[in-house]
């Protein structure tokens, strides 16, 4: 029993090793691209289109419909970002169908690498919109005094999305292996069907809270952001 | 410890990567697909939408011309309507002008037909007493006619009245030029003796004579002097008997104006006419029923007018037959003439709306009755008929179709 992909060891060479966590994220990676690359490969442009196209429309338009329902104005901006984020969590829940599946979002260093991303990315898109100065002028409002507060916000947050995301993923295939061993047969289809739930409004919610964190940073001199989605989840 | 650094830095670059792929493999293309689409779709509705405009703004143009259109024809029928009415008064008003000349006309030439025939009788007449008068002198005496003529001459100037002989002898005195004698043939001696015997005795003087031939005398012998005569001649008589035929024509002419008057005869197809217009009318302007129109009218009329006609009967007979055997000849020639009785046909051509609608009994009707001529006959056998009545032929006037406007009067 293990609680992390991580440990489970597949090459190792010195510092450099190749664990379950990376085995299955190649995978991923590799199942969305090919996918992508297949689909795209003849679109077209008329009103006749295939089912995958038509598929994979739904989910960028929706994705992108998201991330302006935030209130981001060029959503196409922060497409490759969030819909990846969305898209990876997404297919890395939705395989744990597939009979010795290990999610790599199931793997704290997963959660962790993908939080940092946010955590790097935020400020990023915050300084491209507005400018540096502009950017950290943010951390003095609406006093000095505030600096040490939002640094501490901006880290915090990212931790708990770090570990909000491991969490639930980590304990749903606990869970569905704790329950495999007590009862078996039907218990567990069931909680694996509850599992998929939880992993897409998982990665739903991961991409809207990177969205608000983006739509925040980059919102210099506007309204304020919703706090109130923040604090939703 | 739950995380392994090293997966964290991997996982960070595998994000990355994977972050470049979809974008390149995935969004990208979805995207421009998409956009692509829209912006067809923009073009195409935008093109209906230019199209529909058009569409709408042709639909208006096409409904305002048709309105328009609508109007004008609405207008253009009136007035043709209108034309169409007036264009029908004015050859209803032609057509019944043009009847009535021809009426006029009509009536025009049977007049100079009869005055013509009255003359030619006259003429005739005179040359048949004339002949029959020589001839029947002839027959009954052994002496000629001359030598009658001479003693009827002679016996006129003895017995002339006082006034006129004395008028006569003095003029015969007074004049140195001799007294003319004219005669229409040569005198022979024995006779110029008694005639100068005969004047010397009546006028107890010797009276110059002269004795001229003068074959313009018709069978006849006078004296004339200084502007006086004294004459004997057939003409004589045939001027009374002139007079007489002409009395009797006018009585008889006067008789059948009144008649005709009495009758109304003229106005009686005018009426019919108007009744068969009146119907015409009723059946709602039915044209080609104009022969059944005209029949019923008449037939309506004539029950109404003339239940039982009363002929006015003529006697011509009476008044003139000089003497009997001139009847045969005379009638004999004046007939060819005379037309006294109207051929159909002439009848006919001469009007020019028979062709078109006049019934067969309209022709009757219309025979146009030259009474006037077959009464001036002497012989006067030619008891009017009853057609007499219905002389007038004015039918023309009945129909107010504006074909007859151009009748063809070729028959007269």
């Amino acid at each position: 029993m293990h609680l992390s992909p991580d440990e489970i060891i597949l090459w190792q060479f010195g510092l450099f090793k190749i664990n379950a966590t990376i085995a299955y994220t190649w995978l991923l990676m590799g199942v969305l691209v090919i996918g992508s690359k297949l689909v795209t490969r003849k679109l077209s442009m008329g009103l006749q289109r295939t089912r995958w196209q038509n598929l994979l429309e739904i989910l960028v338009t929706g994705i992108q419909q998201q991330i302006a329902e935030v209130g981001l104005h060029q959503p196409r901006k922060y497409l490759g970002f969030v819909g990846t984020l969305f898209l990876f969590v997404a297919s890395a829940a939705l395989f744990t169908v597939i009979p010795g599946y290990e999610p790599p979002t199931g793997s704290l260093s997963t959660t962790a690498a993908l939080a940092i991303c946010v955590f790097v990315a935020v400020p990023m898109f915050g300084i491209a919109e507005s400018g540096i100065v502009e950017y950290f002028r943010e951390y003095l409002q609406p006093t000095v005094i505030m600096l040490p507060f939002n640094i501490i916000s901006e880290l915090s947050r990212t931790l708990a999305l770090a570990v909000r995301l491991f969490g639930n993923m980590m304990s749903g295939a606990m869970i569905l292996a704790i329950l495999l061993t007590i009862t078996p047969y039907i218990f567990p289809i069931a909680l694996s069907v509850l599992g998929l739930l939880t992993g897409m409004v998982q990665a739903y919610i991961f991409s809207i809270l990177a969205t608000v964190y983006i739509a925040a940073a980059t919102r210099t001199g506007k309204p304020a952001p919703k706090s109130a989605k923040t604090q939703a989840t | 410890m739950l995380i392994d650094w090293f997966t964290v830095i991997a996982q960070i670059v595998n994000f990355l990567i994977l972050v470049w792929l979809l974008k390149r493999f995935l969004y990208k293309p979805i995207l421009d697909a998409i956009d692509a689409r829209e912006k067809r779709i923009a073009k195409e509705l935008a093109d209906a939408a230019a199209k529909m405009a058009e569409a709408q703004k042709e639909h208006d143009e096409f409904q305002r011309k048709n309105e328009e259109f609508e109007q004008q024809r609405e207008a253009l029928l009136n007035k043709a309507t209108e034309e169409a009415q007036t264009e029908r008064q004015r050859l209803l008003d032609a057509a019944r002008q043009a009847a009535d000349t021809l009426l006029a006309k009509r009536q025009e030439a049977l007049r100079n037909d009869a005055q013509n025939l009255h003359q030619e009788l006259s003429r005739l007449t005179r040359q048949e007493v004339f002949a029959i008068a020589r001839k029947a002198l002839a027959d009954l005496t052994d002496t000629s006619l001359e030598q009658r003529m001479v003693e009827a001459f002679m016996r006129r100037l003895r017995e002339m009245d006082e006034q006129s002989k004395a008028g006569l002898t003095h003029t015969l005195q007074t004049t140195s030029d001799p007294a003319l004698v004219r005669s229409a043939f040569d005198l022979p001696e024995p006779q110029r003796a008694a005639i100068q015997q005969t004047l010397n005795e009546t006028f107890s003087a010797k009276i110059n004579l002269r004795f001229e031939t003068a074959p313009n005398l018709i069978s006849g012998i006078e004296l004339i002097a200084n502007g006086q005569k004294v004459a004997w001649s057939i003409a004589d008589y045939l001027t009374s008997l002139d007079k007489a035929v002409d009395d009797l024509l006018k009585q008889q002419k006067d008789k059948a104006d009144a008649a005709t008057q009495a009758s109304a005869k003229s106005d009686l197809n005018t009426q019919i006419g108007k009744r068969a217009y009146e119907i015409y009318e009723k059946q709602g302007h039915k044209d080609g029923q104009a022969a059944n129109n005209w029949e019923e009218a008449e037939r309506e009329i004539r029950q109404e007018k003339y239940p039982a006609k009363v002929e006015p009967a003529h006697k011509a007979k009476a008044a003139l037959k000089p003497e009997a055997k001139a009847e045969p000849e005379l009638k004999a020639k004046a007939e060819p003439e005379t037309e006294a009785e109207p051929k159909p046909e002439a009848t006919e051509a001469s009007k020019p709306e028979v062709k078109t609608k006049a019934a067969p009994d309209v022709e009757a009707i219309d025979t146009p009755k030259p009474e006037a001529k077959a009464e001036t006959k002497p012989e006067a056998k030619t008891a009017p008929k009853t057609e007499a009545v219905d002389t007038p032929k004015p039918d023309a006037k009945a129909e107010p179709k504006p074909e007859e406007a151009k009748p063809a009067p070729k028959s007269q």
